[in-house]
């Protein structure tokens, strides 16, 4: 057998089964990734025979003889193609995961199918970037600033230091690397919603062929934690081992096998064999509180963090400002209604995962797709009882995040699978085991009350949440909290009252979900604030403009907070809501439709503040090199989130450098230092900050080491285009550079930043949405978003948060959703069943920007990544309602669950 | 995915080499199915390619396509100029939930064989009047209409070791006016209804109903029906338990689509204006 890939032959040959995917992987080339392994996301599309296949679906035998192109080869050696080239010049893309299946299938289109992109595509998922940077691609637009001067990075649109590497497949993700005898880990699931595990027979896996251990509960560690990541423990409850002898869902590890081969791992997890005491399951978050529930941690309680085990609730919250029933019994109008957001998963395309080894000094490592290496090394470290000297968490790029990775799903069971065989291991989840295994969005009941006087002020806000938080309270308190937080806040009301319950069911657990339950509650309160509007004959905008906060007013939720470091550090929502109305009223084409589409316009804001409370910490490292340049050391995470790009602005305006002369090392925690983590957008607000604090202290460093020399006051010192210059006297970063060596003092600086005081962002989604009566279908006629990001660090990347944030909950709007049946399975765990947006679902969205200077971040810069999520559905949900007169409150509007009403009404 | 329980591939090359059936065979068309999910219970595949079926051809009376014909290769077909329902080939091929780049991989037996009720070239080959052609796995042959072939959701006549060798639908059909419609959830989703219509030259009107019904349901009638008639016959012979329920779409959306679709191509092929 002989296969030619990229022009070069190997001897190697496939297994009997094995698909083409992994066998060209397992040749080196990196760049053929794995989104599904079921041939529906298209990131492992590679050329046979000059035409794209989805490599995961081809039977690796059958490539022989044939020319196999990845997009290693793509450009042929050493060159780029000319759509690899047109995907950096309109930067196609943000985490990079899906680029070279997208590269690709774009590089094979012919004409026709170029000018149809949402057909051509549809086999291509991108969970980040909402297409549009990928239209521009295949359009051959240039996105970038050139030629930006010494000093003058931040604010331009530059691009991703990574991107070369991510259109040629050489950017290294989780599993792009080889490690020599490395055993592969499969795990053995529950298939009970709730069960004891009474026994466990492994002798019959470990008789299989390569299988080196079999770990159970009774090799783990029995310490209880909690799989969320957050700098203080106590946000989370202790309710969770690393292998339970309780399963409390469907798909929870019961055993984790260690094998030569992922096929040896598969056939012993078959043969385990486990005695079940079956226990009562809960399923239905309802009737979690009921008297009889089968309750899930009764062993739990408040010492654990648990609020009250025996009624199944993690979390509560309770409290008023004023008197809401007083205030509704004589407000002019009210409003009140029940909202279902459901759930769904972030799909991130790179899956869970990582390597772990044991190295020489006797260091555990762990190479892992997270969003939190330095909480995950203090939970491992902890776990296991290691110092934290010996533990080594790390990451290169990350295939997409979305707050799945603010937890440790896999970094555990590797590193018991490390140190109990003294082997390097891996665990690489499957799309499946995303789905049935991780984590979700929290679904919520949310139930709402309002009033508002006869001029439009809002009278009275009440919440009453039920989060369903899953088997485990991962994230359940905190999201419960974030939800009944900003999201009425941002009004100024005199009576308020919130009910929030968080609590356990035998489903898969939820989690971190970008937004962090503002867009559950925010679905209510802005359907809340248009209906009142409706009642009142006020414009929706207006409506919004006479109660929201202004510049100074208390932003508050009851009960009160503990803590009080939320500040005005800008203020943009008057402009946000100025820009979205004046786009929506612009004049533009109209669409021709039948009069069976009724056409209707929606708003909808958000709050949020740049900063999860309760700290968050992060620290940077700058030092000039020999050369000039400067190593910038920082521990947040690269996903797609575009901070590696922002850092690098930051670090070259403060120091009168370019951003090539910043190399950036990132995401390790043998780096030094801490970083709590790139979660609630944090990666530029917080971590951004002691970047900038660090570069601040070394461009101090640098023009005191050249006063220093020049015998001259400080005070007369700048720093320009990589030169200190006093007067007349210049010395560039490189001779100050040999004259540190000299002095055996070399340059560098630290910066931190604790997070606090944290200020806040805001975001107004407009929609113009046409339904049609007679089938349910919606169209997106118009889509804008105004952003409050402060000063932009990079408006060509900011757009694209916005865009892929739009783009992301569309998917949850109109389309995504996980089902669970009455036992407690999901249904549909495959992207087939499971409709992310593609090309064709996601209209393109106009894109503006308040114009602020933070006093709090970075160079004036704000957070701005999740937050674009935010107002979508809910503006969705309000333009929906303009257009027919019907008020949909459980989402995804999809035509199927629009149509019953719509024919009810319409005939 | 990697089926790591297969320990051998056959390839046999003619009729007489297909190897006997045994519990853990599968037959290997196109594999974009069987390589999308865990099959732990296989071991071994038994590979189509070298038996090499020439994946179409045309004769005088029937248009044959082979089990392992692609869906490219049938989407490519350069038609006689009088087949007037040619476009039914190119419609139905991109009502696949899949992208060309499957289409280059996926078969048309395979397609028959999954029974999904969103399979296309079910609805493509039962509207022209298709019939298949099986190899038992005990020898011989055996003849059924595509409308009967598949018998519910992922359910289908098939007993282990059979196999699919072609389908062939006869030029006659092909040469009938016909009308295509169908919905999704999503824009380029799976297909939640698809409806055909033809029209032969006496005037007889054959609507087919796929995707939202469990299996394919044809409906005669000798004369085109008026547009209650068309109703009443749906109402009559697609009861309620006939139509499909998955995340797709609900049933009850799915019988109003149907009634919707059905008096498109009433109206279409009877030359009145669409709605």
């Amino acid at each position: 057998m002989s296969f030619e890939v990229n022009g070069t032959p190997f001897p190697q040959a496939p297994r009997a089964g094995q698909c083409l995917r992994t066998f060209l992987r397992e040749l080196g080339q990196f760049g053929v990734k794995k989104g599904c392994d079921a041939g529906d996301c298209g990131a492992c599309t590679v050329l046979l025979d000059g035409e794209p296949v989805h490599s995961c679906l081809i039977p690796a035998f059958r490539a022989e003889g044939r020319a196999i192109t990845t997009i290693e080869g793509l450009g042929g050696e050493h060159g780029t193609h000319p759509m690899q080239q047109a995907f950096l010049d309109a930067q196609g893309f943000q985490c990079g995961f899906c680029t070279a299946g997208m590269i690709l299938t774009c590089a094979s289109l012919n004409q026709a199918q170029r000018t149809d992109l949402g057909t051509a595509l549809k086999g291509n998922i991108c969970r980040c970037t909402g297409y549009r940077a990928i239209e521009d691609a295949t359009l051959g637009k240039n996105n970038i600033e050139e030629s930006v001067e010494a000093g003058a990075a931040f604010g331009r649109s530059l691009p991703a230091p990574a991107g070369p590497d991510v259109v040629r497949g050489k950017a290294r993700y989780t599993f792009d690397t080889e490690i020599d005898g490395l055993l592969h880990i499969k795990l053995l699931r529950s298939p009970h919603a709730h069960a004891k595990i009474v026994a466990i027979d492994t002798s019959d896996a470990l008789r299989v062929p390569g299988v080196h251990a079999v770990l159970t509960h009774q090799d783990a560690p029995s310490v209880l934690m909690s799989t969320a990541r957050h700098e203080k423990d106590w946000m989370d409850p202790e309710d969770t081992r690393i292998l339970d002898d309780v399963v409390r869902f469907i798909g929870q590890k019961v055993a984790a096998v260690v094998a030569e081969s992922e096929g040896a791992a598969e056939e012993a997890c078959r043969r385990i064999k486990v005695d079940y005491e079956i226990l009562p399951a809960l399923i239905d978050p309802e009737m979690a509180m009921a008297p009889g529930a089968p309750i899930i941690h009764p062993d739990r309680t408040t010492a654990n963090r648990v609020a009250d085990a025996q009624r199944n609730l993690v979390a509560e919250t309770h409290g008023e400002y004023g008197d809401v029933a007083a205030a509704l019994a004589t407000s002019a109008v009210t409003y009140e209604a029940t909202f279902h957001s459901h759930r769904v998963q972030h799909a991130a395309l790179e899956t869970h995962g990582g390597l772990a080894w044991l190295d020489e000094a006797g260091a555990l490592n762990v190479r892992t797709s997270t969003q939190v290496p330095f909480l995950t090394r203090r939970a491992l470290s902890d776990i296991f009882q290691l110092p934290m000297d010996k533990v080594r968490v790390f990451c290169e790029r990350v295939g997409g995040g979305f707050g799945g990775k603010q937890e440790m799903f896999v970094e555990d069971i590797l590193a018991l699978a490390a140190l109990k065989t003294g082997r390097p291991v891996k665990l690489e989840l499957t799309r499946e085991e995303q789905f049935i295994a991780t984590s979700t969005r929290h679904p919520m009941r949310v139930h709402i009350k309002a009033g508002a006087d006869a001029e439009g002020k809002l009278t009275a806000l009440q919440l009453d949440v039920l989060s369903n938080t899953g088997a485990y309270g991962n994230h359940a308190g905190p999201v419960m909290f974030h939800s009944l937080s900003e999201s009425i806040a941002v009004y100024n009301c005199p009576n308020k009252k919130v009910d929030g319950f968080a609590v356990y069911t035998n489903t898969v657990p939820a989690g971190a979900f970008r937004g962090y339950g503002l867009p559950q509650t925010q679905i209510a309160v802005e359907a809340a604030i248009d209906e009142l509007a409706t009642q009142l004959g006020i414009s929706p905008c207006d409506m919004r403009r006479r109660n929201v906060v202004k510049l100074g007013d208390p932003m508050l939720s009851p009960p009160p907070s503990e803590f009080h470091d939320v500040l005005y550090g800008s203020y943009g929502l008057d402009q946000c809501l100025d820009l979205v109305e004046r786009a929506m009223q612009a004049d533009g084409p109209q669409p021709e439709l039948s009069p069976e589409w009724l056409i209707g316009d929606g708003v909808a804001l958000t709050m949020i503040d740049t900063v999860p409370p309760a700290g968050h910490i992060a620290d940077a490292m700058i030092a000039l090199n020999d050369d000039g340049g400067f190593d910038l050391t920082v521990g947040t995470a690269e996903f797609g989130n575009g901070t590696s790009t922002v850092h690098r602005q930051i670090a070259a305006t403060t120091l009168a450098t370019t951003v090539d002369r910043i190399r950036l090392r990132q995401s390790d925690t043998a780096h030094g230092g801490h970083d709590t983590g790139a979660y609630g957008s944090a990666g530029t607000f917080v971590a951004g900050k002691a970047t900038h604090a660090a570069a601040m202290q070394l461009a101090t460093d640098l023009k005191v080491a050249a006063a220093d020399a020049w015998l001259c006051d400080v005070g007369t010192c700048t720093l320009e285009r990589e030169t200190v210059v006093s007067g007349v006297r210049r010395m560039s970063f490189g001779e100050l550079a040999k004259l540190a060596r000299e002095r055996g003092q070399p340059l560098t600086a630290n910066g931190n930043s604790g997070g606090t005081p944290r200020s806040v962002g805001f975001n107004v989604q407009g929609f113009r949405v046409a339904v049609n009566k007679g089938t349910g279908e919606l169209r997106i006629l118009k889509s804008v978003q105004a952003a409050d990001a402060g000063v932009v660090a990079n408006p060509m990347q900011c757009r694209g948060q916005v865009e892929g944030g739009v783009a992301q909950a569309l998917g949850a709007a109109l389309y995504e959703e996980m089902v669970i049946d009455a036992t407690g399975r999901v249904t549909n765990p495959k992207f087939r069943d499971y409709h992310l947006p593609s090309f064709a679902d996601v209209p393109r969205t106009e894109v503006f920007f308040a114009e602020t200077s933070d006093t709090i971040g970075p160079l004036g810069a704000k957070s701005m990544s999740e937050s674009p999520y935010n107002p979508v559905a809910a503006a969705l949900g309000n333009a929906i309602a303009d257009a027919t007169g019907i008020r949909f409150t459980a989402p995804p509007f999809k035509p199927d669950r629009l149509f019953p009403a719509l024919h009810e009404k319409f005939g | 995915m990697d089926l790591n329980t297969i320990t051998t591939v056959s390839h046999p090359q003619t009729r007489c080499d297909l190897p006997a059936w045994t519990a853990g065979d599968a037959w290997l068309a196109g594999g974009t199915w069987l390589f999308s999910e865990p099959q732990a219970h296989l071991t071994r595949l038994i590979d189509l390619t070298d038996l090499k079926w020439p994946a179409l051809t045309i004769t005088e009376t029937h248009l044959s396509v082979a089990a392992t014909c692609t869906v490219a290769q049938l989407d490519g077909l350069a038609c006689p100029p009088d087949w007037l329902a040619a476009p039914l080939i190119g419609q139905c091929c991109r009502a696949f939930l899949a992208s060309f780049k499957i289409w280059k991989t996926a078969t048309v037996g395979g397609n028959l064989c999954m029974s999904l009720p969103a399979g296309p070239m079910i609805s493509l080959t039962s509207a022209l009047d298709g019939v298949c052609t099986i190899w038992k796995a005990g020898g011989g042959e055996q003849t059924i209409p595509v409308i009967n072939f598949v018998t519910g959701d992922q359910r289908n006549l098939l007993t282990p070791g059979d196999l699919i060798r072609q389908i062939d639908i006869p030029v006659a059909t092909l040469k009938r006016r016909t009308a295509f419609r169908h919905i999704s959830l999503a824009p380029v989703g799976r297909s939640a209804a698809l409806l055909i219509g033809s029209l032969d030259a006496d005037g007889m009107l054959a609507l087919t109903v796929t995707a939202s019904t469990v299996r394919p349901i044809r409906l005669s009638f000798s004369k085109a029906p008026v547009a209650s008639a068309l109703r009443d016959a749906i109402a009559q012979q697609i009861t309620d338990e006939l139509y499909h329920t998955d995340i797709h779409g609900k049933p009850l959306w799915r019988k109003h689509m149907t009634l919707r679709l059905a008096e498109e191509i009433r109206s279409e092929l009877l030359g009145a204006r669409s709605s």
